[in-house]
This record gives C-alpha cells, sequence and structure tokens, in this order.
C-alpha cells in the first residue's frame, strides 16, 4: 500500500471503552483560540503589506496595515490571556523559552513581532507624541516595519505546528499541509481586510495578495483533505464540514471580485468581506476538526490498530522470506 | 549510588475491582470529588481519568469464559478489571508541550506539575496520547497524577499502591517491575492465559516505554488505552520544517505582490 491510499476502516471493526474517547479533548475556547489563529493571520499578513507599501511609496496603505497589524494583534493578546486557565500568570509563557513547545517559541515569536510593530504604529500617529519624539520614530519606522515582516512568516504558520504537536488526529495527520492552508489563510484575510480600508489607486498588491494567498490556501486544503482519508472525514463531516466548504466558496468568489473588480469601490469591499469571513472560517473550521477527531475513538483506535497490524504483517513477511 | 527510575507495574490479572487505589489517591492527594455520577457503565461511575481523577477503575464484562472454575464448570461471562494512571512516559508529551515549565521530569524520573507554575494554558491536555491530564474547572490548572511525589520523596510507596490489597498495582524500580512484568506473563501463558500481554513495558514503543506498565487480558484499546501511542512531539522537526517552507512561501509571495510595476 501505497503511503496516503489508506484503507478506510468500517467503523464497527474497533473496539473501545463503551465508545468513550481515549483522548481528551481540547480545553480551549473556541473563540479564543480558533480567534485568535485568525486575528493572528490578520496580524501578520497586515505587517506584510505595511512593509511592502513603506518601500513602494503608498502612505495610506501603509499607515492603515500598520494599525491593523497592532489592532489585530492587540485583540489576539486579549484572547490568548482570556483563554487562561489562570490569566494572572500570563507572564509564565515567557519564564522559558522551550524548544519542544510550541507554544512557547511562538510567545517569543509574539512578543519579538510586537516590538517592532507597535512602533510603527506610534510612528502613524505624531498628534499622540511629544514633539520632540516625532522626528526620530518616523526615521526608526521603516526598519521596525521591516523587522516585523521578517518575524510575519513566522506568526502566520507557528500557530499550524501548535495544533500539530497533539495528539488531535486530525491536526496531528495534517502537519504536512496545514502551515500552508494557515499561511494561504492569513494572506488572503489581511488582504480582505485591507481592501476594505485602501483606497482604489493603492490597492493593486492588495488584490495580487488576495489572490495568490487564496489560490495557496485552497491548493493546500485540497491537498490535505485528499492524503488523509479517513482521519481527515472530520475536515468534511458536520460544523466543521459546513465552515469549510462555505470558507472554500467565499475564498474563491472574494479572489475572483478582488482580481477583477478591484477598481470600483463596491467590489473591493464585497471582496475584502468575502476573504475576511473565509479567513476567520478557515481557522474555525479547522479547529472543530480536530476537536471532533479527539472526541471519536475510532479516529485514534482504528489508525494505531492499523499500524500495528502493518507492523506485525511486515515482521512475519520477514520471517518468512 | 543514583536514584533508579521509579514506576508503576499494574497486574490487571489479580485486579479486584476494589476502588481502593482510587479513594487512597484521593484521600491522600486531597484531589476534589468529580460529582457523584451513576455512569451505568457496569461498575465504572468514575468514566475516565482526568484532573480530579488519577486513578480510575475500569470494569469490562465480556461473553467470554474467564476459565476453569472450582467445580469444573466454565463460566459463559468474564469480568475485566484495570485500574489506569498516567504512564509518566519517558518521552512525555505533556511535558514536551509545557510552555512555562511547570510540567518538569523528577529525579524519580516521573513526570509532575508544578501547580504553583502552571498558568493552565491547557497545551498538555490534548499533547498526551493517553488523555490523562486535564485541566481542573475550579482553579484552571493541570492535574495530573505524581506518582505521589511526596510520599516517595520519604522513601514510602504511593498511596495506590499501597492501599491496593491483591497488589495489583505495584511499587518500584522500574527495571525490577520490567522483569517482573515479563515473569508474570510467562507464568500467566504457562498457566492457560494466552490472552495476557504487556502494555507500556518496550522502550523501543511511540513514548520510548512507560513508567507505568500493565498487564491486560485484552488489547489495550478495550480498557479504554491507545493501542499504539506515540508522542507528537516525534514529529516535531517535520512539523518546523513544514511550517519553514510555508512561511518563506509567505514571504516570497508577499514580495512579489510588491515587485514589478511601481503602483
Ligand atoms: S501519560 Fe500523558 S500525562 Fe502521563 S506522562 Fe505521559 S503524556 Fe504526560
Amino acid at each position: 500500500m501505497k503511503r496516503g491510499e489508506q484503507t478506510m476502516v468500517p467503523r464497527a471493526s474497533f473496539s473501545s471503552y463503551y465508545g468513550r474517547p481515549v483522548l481528551k479533548k481540547p480545553v480551549w475556547r473556541e473563540l479564543d483560540i480558533a480567534g485568535y489563529f485568525f486575528t493572528g493571520g490578520i496580524a501578520a499578513g497586515s505587517a506584510l503589506l505595511a512593509a511592502g507599501a513603506d518601500l513602494t511609496d503608498r502612505p495610506t496603505l501603509r499607515r492603515n496595515s500598520r494599525l491593523t497589524t497592532v489592532a489585530a494583534l492587540g485583540v489576539s493578546a486579549a484572547a490568548l490571556v482570556h483563554d487562561l486557565g489562570v490569566p494572572t500568570r500570563f507572564h509564565h509563557m515567557l519564564r522559558v523559552l522551550k524548544p519542544t513547545s510550541p507554544m512557547s517559541v511562538g510567545s517569543w515569536f509574539l512578543t519579538v513581532f510586537a516590538a517592532p510593530a507597535s512602533v510603527t504604529a506610534v510612528a502613524e500617529l505624531p498628534g499622540l507624541l511629544p514633539r520632540g519624539l516625532r522626528a526620530p520614530l518616523a526615521a526608526v519606522a521603516r526598519p521596525a516595519g521591516l523587522a516585523a515582516a521578517a518575524v510575519a512568516p513566522a506568526i502566520a504558520t507557528y500557530t499550524a505546528v501548535l495544533v500539530s504537536d497533539t495528539a488531535v488526529p486530525a491536526w496531528h495527520a495534517a502537519h504536512r499541509e496545514l502551515p500552508f492552508v494557515f499561511a494561504g489563510s492569513a494572506l488572503a484575510g489581511s488582504a480582505g481586510l485591507s481592501l476594505m480600508t485602501t483606497p482604489l489607486r493603492e490597492n493593486a498588491p492588495v488584490a495580487r495578495m488576495a489572490v495568490v494567498g487564496a489560490v495557496l490556501e485552497l491548493a493546500a486544503s485540497q491537498r490535505m483533505e485528499r492524503r488523509l482519508g479517513f482521519v481527515g472525514e472530520p475536515y468534511r463531516d458536520g460544523s466543521a464540514g459546513r465552515k469549510l466548504r462555505a470558507s472554500k466558496v467565499l475564498t474563491a468568489v472574494g479572489a475572483a471580485t478582488a482580481l477583477l473588480g478591484r477598481r470600483r469601490r463596491p467590489a473591493a469591499l464585497a471582496a475584502g468581506v468575502a476573504l475576511v469571513a473565509a479567513s476567520a472560517l478557515t481557522r474555525f473550521g479547522v479547529f472543530e476538526a480536530g476537536v471532533a477527531s479527539a472526541e471519536d475513538p475510532a479516529y485514534v483506535v482504528s489508525p494505531q490498530r492499523e499500524r500495528l497490524e502493518a507492523a506485525r504483517a511486515g515482521a512475519v513477511d520477514n520471517v518468512s522470506k | 549510588m543514583s536514584q533508579p527510575r521509579m514506576g508503576f507495574f499494574t497486574d490487571t490479572s489479580v485486579c479486584i475491582g476494589c476502588k481502593a487505589c482510587e479513594v487512597a489517591c484521593k484521600e491522600w492527594n486531597r484531589v476534589p470529588d468529580d460529582g457523584f455520577n451513576l455512569l451505568g457503565l457496569s461498575y465504572d461511575n468514575t468514566g475516565n481519568l482526568g484532573a480530579n481523577t488519577w486513578r480510575h477503575v475500569a470494569f469490562i464484562e465480556q461473553p467470554k469464559p474467564a476459565g476453569e472454575e472450582p467445580g469444573g464448570a466454565r463460566g459463559d461471562l468474564r469480568w475485566l478489571m484495570s485500574s489506569d494512571v498516567c504512564k509518566h512516559c519517558t518521552e512525555a508529551g505533556c511535558l514536551d508541550v509545557c510552555p512555562t515549565g511547570a510540567l518538569f521530569r523528577t529525579e524519580f524520573g516521573t513526570v509532575v506539575v508544578q501547580e504553583d507554575i502552571c498558568n493552565g494554558c491547557g497545551y498538555c491536555v490534548p499533547a498526551c496520547p493517553f488523555g490523562v491530564i486535564d485541566r481542573r474547572e475550579s482553579d484552571g490548572k493541570a492535574w495530573k497524577c505524581t506518582l505521589c511525589y511526596d510520599r516517595i520523596g520519604e522513601g514510602q510507596t504511593p498511596a495506590c499502591a499501597q492501599a491496593c490489597p491483591t497488589a495489583s498495582i505495584q511499587f518500584g524500580p522500574l527495571e525490577e517491575l520490567r522483569e517482573r512484568a515479563h515473569g508474570r506473563v510467562e507464568e500467566l501463558v504457562a498457566a492457560g492465559v494466552p490472552d495476557a500481554r504487556l502494555y507500556g513495558d518496550d522502550p523501543a514503543d511511540g513514548v520510548g516505554g512507560a513508567g507505568a506498565m500493565f498487564l491486560l487480558l485484552d488489547e489495550p484499546e478495550v480498557y479504554g488505552l491507545p493501542p499504539d501511542p506515540v508522542v507528537p512531539t516525534r514529529a516535531l522537526g517535520s512539523m518546523w520544517r513544514h511550517a519553514a517552507a510555508a512561511a518563506a512561501v509567505f514571504a516570497g509571495l508577499g514580495v512579489t505582490t510588491f515587485a514589478g510595476r511601481r503602483r
């Protein structure tokens, strides 16, 4: 049997303890954590747009993207702290840097990202600054923006590692494609938000980013669902399946509208709304698929049983040779 | 002499389902109650391990003869009972992913949560391939079996092993327990119990061998145990490589959207 063509295990054929779950499902609140995956992606994509706008002299796009980055980061931080069992200990996240923990690594990524991103946002609001600080801040804004853009790709993709590094079958099995799904969703979603706020004369690169993000996300999702076979079912079933299907339609429609209609205000707005909604739906759908796969012992037991049987058959083959 | 790794060997073939282990654990560790539920699952009203259940006795009724009975008659029903516990994995998913350092490896080779460090991020919960550790509703922190870190530090036996009336739960240096477990399986197989097998005894398994191993009389999944658990962090290198590739694509696409004609 080749990799990827998993045999479908009939549901009735696995044993379990009264059908109870083998794993604990994630205790994360969906609104907080799926919500953070979405806003974190928006922040990362916006930082990229801000740096690009700065270097290509698109001042409105630059200002809006810098402010969006920091606003999305603020929402992200609030959601992450809110989800903790002991929110007052949020700073324990930075007690250590632990390479084996994607959450520890991610906390440091976020810290390293937030500092320069905040500098760029403050630089866009000179009215709030004492006179003496305005000139120095304007001078460091560009390097700070480039620094934020350099960390942005990590922000957009580490969350896929975070969910994959669990025993949750649908997340763990998807570890090769999920970072690409999340990267595409971050590009398309942030471009969508920017299409709504950017004047038509500056939005050409934004529309391009929406299209490439959408193509990346759709292609990676397709590949993931193909490869996963049985453990990929939760991505198609139930509420998760509905969200992910809606996301695909909105992503495709949003990208097409961005490409063809970016020169007209209503079309740009509609494309933006569709892409932002699609990006959120992707994150909530992936989150729900993981939870569903952890709750059903079939997704835990059947693939492991199959692996054991295959190893046993292999061992017998070797002996008989 | 350095401290040997300590662990549990739970021989389910002599478990009588008295739940003394569940009670002793709760009493000693002051674990809050889980609510007093009737689950309708044979004699199991606990259901599963969790933040407030660090030993859990499973009851399985099977339409299968248990073996020769004293009068020469064969029963037609057998009852499997097994006291489950944290496996104190050699490669522990919970410990690997903990971002604060609250989970740590003790001098006894066990895995313990420091409750004064845990901030309740919840990452350990889905990272455990056995579904052991959980976040407690009342205080928001993660909790699980400590293998009675306080007791064994004083040279005592963990509360569950101490309370077990049939020596189904045995505590000791892991190496010794492994030998004993292998001897016990051979003994049972020779005595006509071909179903006897060990679980968690093999350092070559997906978690590098458990610090708490079991002698089972059926497939692990029958007891609610995963048949071939693998610590999720084994694939971490591959995960980061794929994420790095995706990050490069993300950056590359970002650059290309701005490249070319200005405005
Ligand atoms: S069984 Fe689960 S909770 Fe116990 S050490 Fe292993 S990973 Fe951690």
